[in-house]
């Protein structure tokens, strides 16, 4: 693949654009009711069903899931690099169990029962992930600088406790309670207000942009960290600038969608595959490639087994693997898993 | 010292220069003070754990020393910002091991990095400098090959590639021909030299061949236990004596016919 220019990197987010507003209107021309987003456009005495299917049930969704798969996306994308580890993935800092055991303490605790009016799981759930993230900051620097290594062992000690601690709590809690928070674990796309959507939106445009404009230093830190250094990268401040600003991304769509698996390993993967491992494509890139998938992906989850809905976790994970492992055989023998 | 293309300014010295390894007992530095001067091609010997890796990645600027100062041009380098300094300073480390599928342009392209705008994308002259550099190192067909398609001599002249395409004025080396075969030995000293003659590229090569070191380095820093043991033309530095004390080796010191460096034939060790 050639290196990238201004000209390849404009075609292929004009092209990802392209291809995203194609998948929203597929998507949302798919469901139990057959109304198709075309007749929104057109007058039909059956308007006002459309209408209402499409832009309150099915768009909502959509867009939540759209906003999920290009958090989880682009994260991963800047995990994999900072990290310095192809099977990174936004959740291997504990930034997921964190957010879980958010979650089913404030359950437990029967907090939600209390202010049903307030999202106290997803709040509960963005603190716990926040917390985790601040003590990880903490325990993994030394003389203020912030070590990867580290970084890596403790995110994956604290998932581990974490997941300990979420056990414990099923065991001694009344089964029912934890009924809603069980299936927010699974990974599950909820139908949101636009509010919260406008608000999700703003925070991930501006949080993929600012990973991506990191994208030069990305690249860099790719090469090794005293290699960047010599490059004259200011290696620590690129590594908590977007370490916090992939963390909160994922937070804020984990608090809301659950932990949805795989598309943040393999989003990244696939997206290199196609537009090669310069970062200043590569995470805007992983971010609609994730947002279409992901889409793609609960689309599925909600009309192939309709009534029944598969949890779109599950969906992402039956693709994931394979696909995953169908990387590895490809690439074995190459850089990419030394 | 008494070569007559080291008579520049110092542009890179190191002055009380102190250091320890995060968490190590001992200093591995204590009162280091050294000037390279601009045009020198000096090679930096010593003994496993004589802490020539470490001077280097203090030079470059990419470690901290716990005390004293590295200065580039007179200037604290601390205080030069990092973009201004990789203008100034290219390193080509042991450590090769690159993420990803970046291809060969890809990788002397990043050697362009220092000279971009903090977001800026590659201009037709930074495409021409990576492709020049990869030229100078005879790497014209290969660039669209990923690292680990190359043979190690292939990489590692790539990555030299890199540094060269940064345009700097001194370039540091940490070893660049370990586990690399005779011939891509002598080619990439070779080429070093010419830089060196051609370009007042001012060179400074960590080794463990002591007579690469001797052929190649107008002068030889010997490094051993934290100090400078020697520190001149290679006949002055590598002497049976010094090569006894350091590297606790018997060897005799003989003369190259062809070149005049001094040739160390290892005997036993002590």
């Amino acid at each position: 693949m050639p290196p990238l220019t201004s000209r390849r990197l404009w075609v292929a987010l004009g092209l990802l654009s392209a291809g995203f507003a194609a998948s929203v209107a597929v998507c949302a021309s798919i469901g139990s009711s057959h109304h198709t987003i075309l007749e929104l456009f057109r007058q039909s005495t059956d308007n006002d069903t459309a209408a209402a299917t499409i832009l309150r049930i099915r768009l909502p969704r959509i867009l939540m899931a759209a906003l999920a798969g290009a958090a989880l996306g682009a994260a991963g994308t800047v995990f994999q690099a900072v990290l310095r580890n192809p099977l990174a993935d936004p959740y291997i800092l504990g930034v997921s169990g964190g957010a879980a055991l958010g979650a089913f303490l404030a359950t437990a605790a029967g907090l939600p029962a209390l202010v049903p009016f307030l999202p106290v799981r997803e709040a509960a759930a963005f603190l716990g992930a926040a917390a985790t993230v601040g003590s990880l900051f903490l325990l993994s620097s030394a003389g203020g600088r912030l070590l990867s290594y580290p970084m890596l062992l403790i995110g994956v000690i604290m998932n581990t406790v974490y997941l300990s601690v979420i056990l414990l709590i099923e065991t001694v809690v009344d089964f029912t309670r934890l009924h809603g928070v069980r299936l927010w674990m699974i990974g599950s796309i909820p139908i949101e207000g636009y509010g919260l959507i406008g608000g999700l939106s703003v925070l991930l445009v501006l949080g993929v942009v600012g990973l991506s404009l990191s994208g030069r230093d990305l690249n860099l830190m790719s090469a090794g960290e005293d290699a960047a250094r010599s490059l004259g990268v200011t290696v620590e401040r690129t590594r908590l600038v977007t370490v916090l600003l992939a963390s909160l991304v994922t937070a804020a769509v984990v608090s809301v969608a659950g932990p949805i698996g795989f598309v943040g390993l393999i989003v990244p993967h696939a997206a290199r595959l196609v537009f090669g491992p310069d970062h200043r494509l590569l995470v805007p890139a992983s971010a609609l490639t994730g947002a279409i998938f992901l889409m793609v992906a609960d689309t599925a989850a909600r009309t192939v087994m309709a009534p029944t809905e598969i949890p779109v976790g599950v969906i992402t994970a039956l693709c994931g693997g394979p696909f995953f492992l169908w990387l590895y055989r490809r690439q074995r023998g190459g850089a990419y898993f030394e | 010292m008494s070569d007559p293309r080291a008579a520049g300014d110092p542009v890179l010295s190191v002055h009380g220069l102190s250091f320890r390894h995060h968490g190590a007992p001992a200093t591995l530095f204590d009162d280091l003070s050294l000037a390279v001067r601009s045009g020198e091609f000096v090679g930096v010997i010593g003994p496993n754990g004589s802490g020539k890796t470490t001077l280097l990645h203090l030079l470059a600027g990419v470690a901290e020393p716990s005390g004293g100062e590295v200065r580039l041009a007179g200037r604290p380098i601390r205080a030069i910002p990092p973009p201004e300094r990789a203008r100034r300073i290219a390193v080509v480390f042991q450590e090769t091991r690159i993420l990803f599928n970046f291809s060969v342009l890809e990788i002397a392209l990043m050697g362009r990095s220092p000279h971009l705008g903090r977001f800026g994308m590659e201009r037709p002259e930074d495409f021409a400098a990576a492709r020049a550099a990869l030229a100078e190192m005879d790497l014209t067909g290969r660039e669209d090959r990923h690292l680990h398609e190359l043979s190690s001599g292939e990489r590692q002249r790539a990555l030299i590639a890199r540094a060269l395409a940064q345009e700097p004025a001194i370039v540091l080396m940490d070893e660049p021909t370990a586990f690399l075969d005779l011939k891509h030995r002598l080619q990439i000293y070779s080429i070093l030299t010419r830089l060196n003659r051609d370009r007042g590229l001012t060179v400074v090569a960590t080794s463990h061949d002591l007579n690469l070191a001797a052929r190649y380095g107008s002068r030889l820093v010997l490094l051993h236990k934290g100090r400078v043991a020697a520190d001149g033309p290679p006949d002055s530095v590598l002497t049976v004596g010094r090569i006894r004390e350091v590297y606790e080796t018997e060897a005799r010191v003989e003369r190259d016919a062809s070149t005049g460096a001094p040739f160390v034939i290892p005997i036993a060790p002590l």
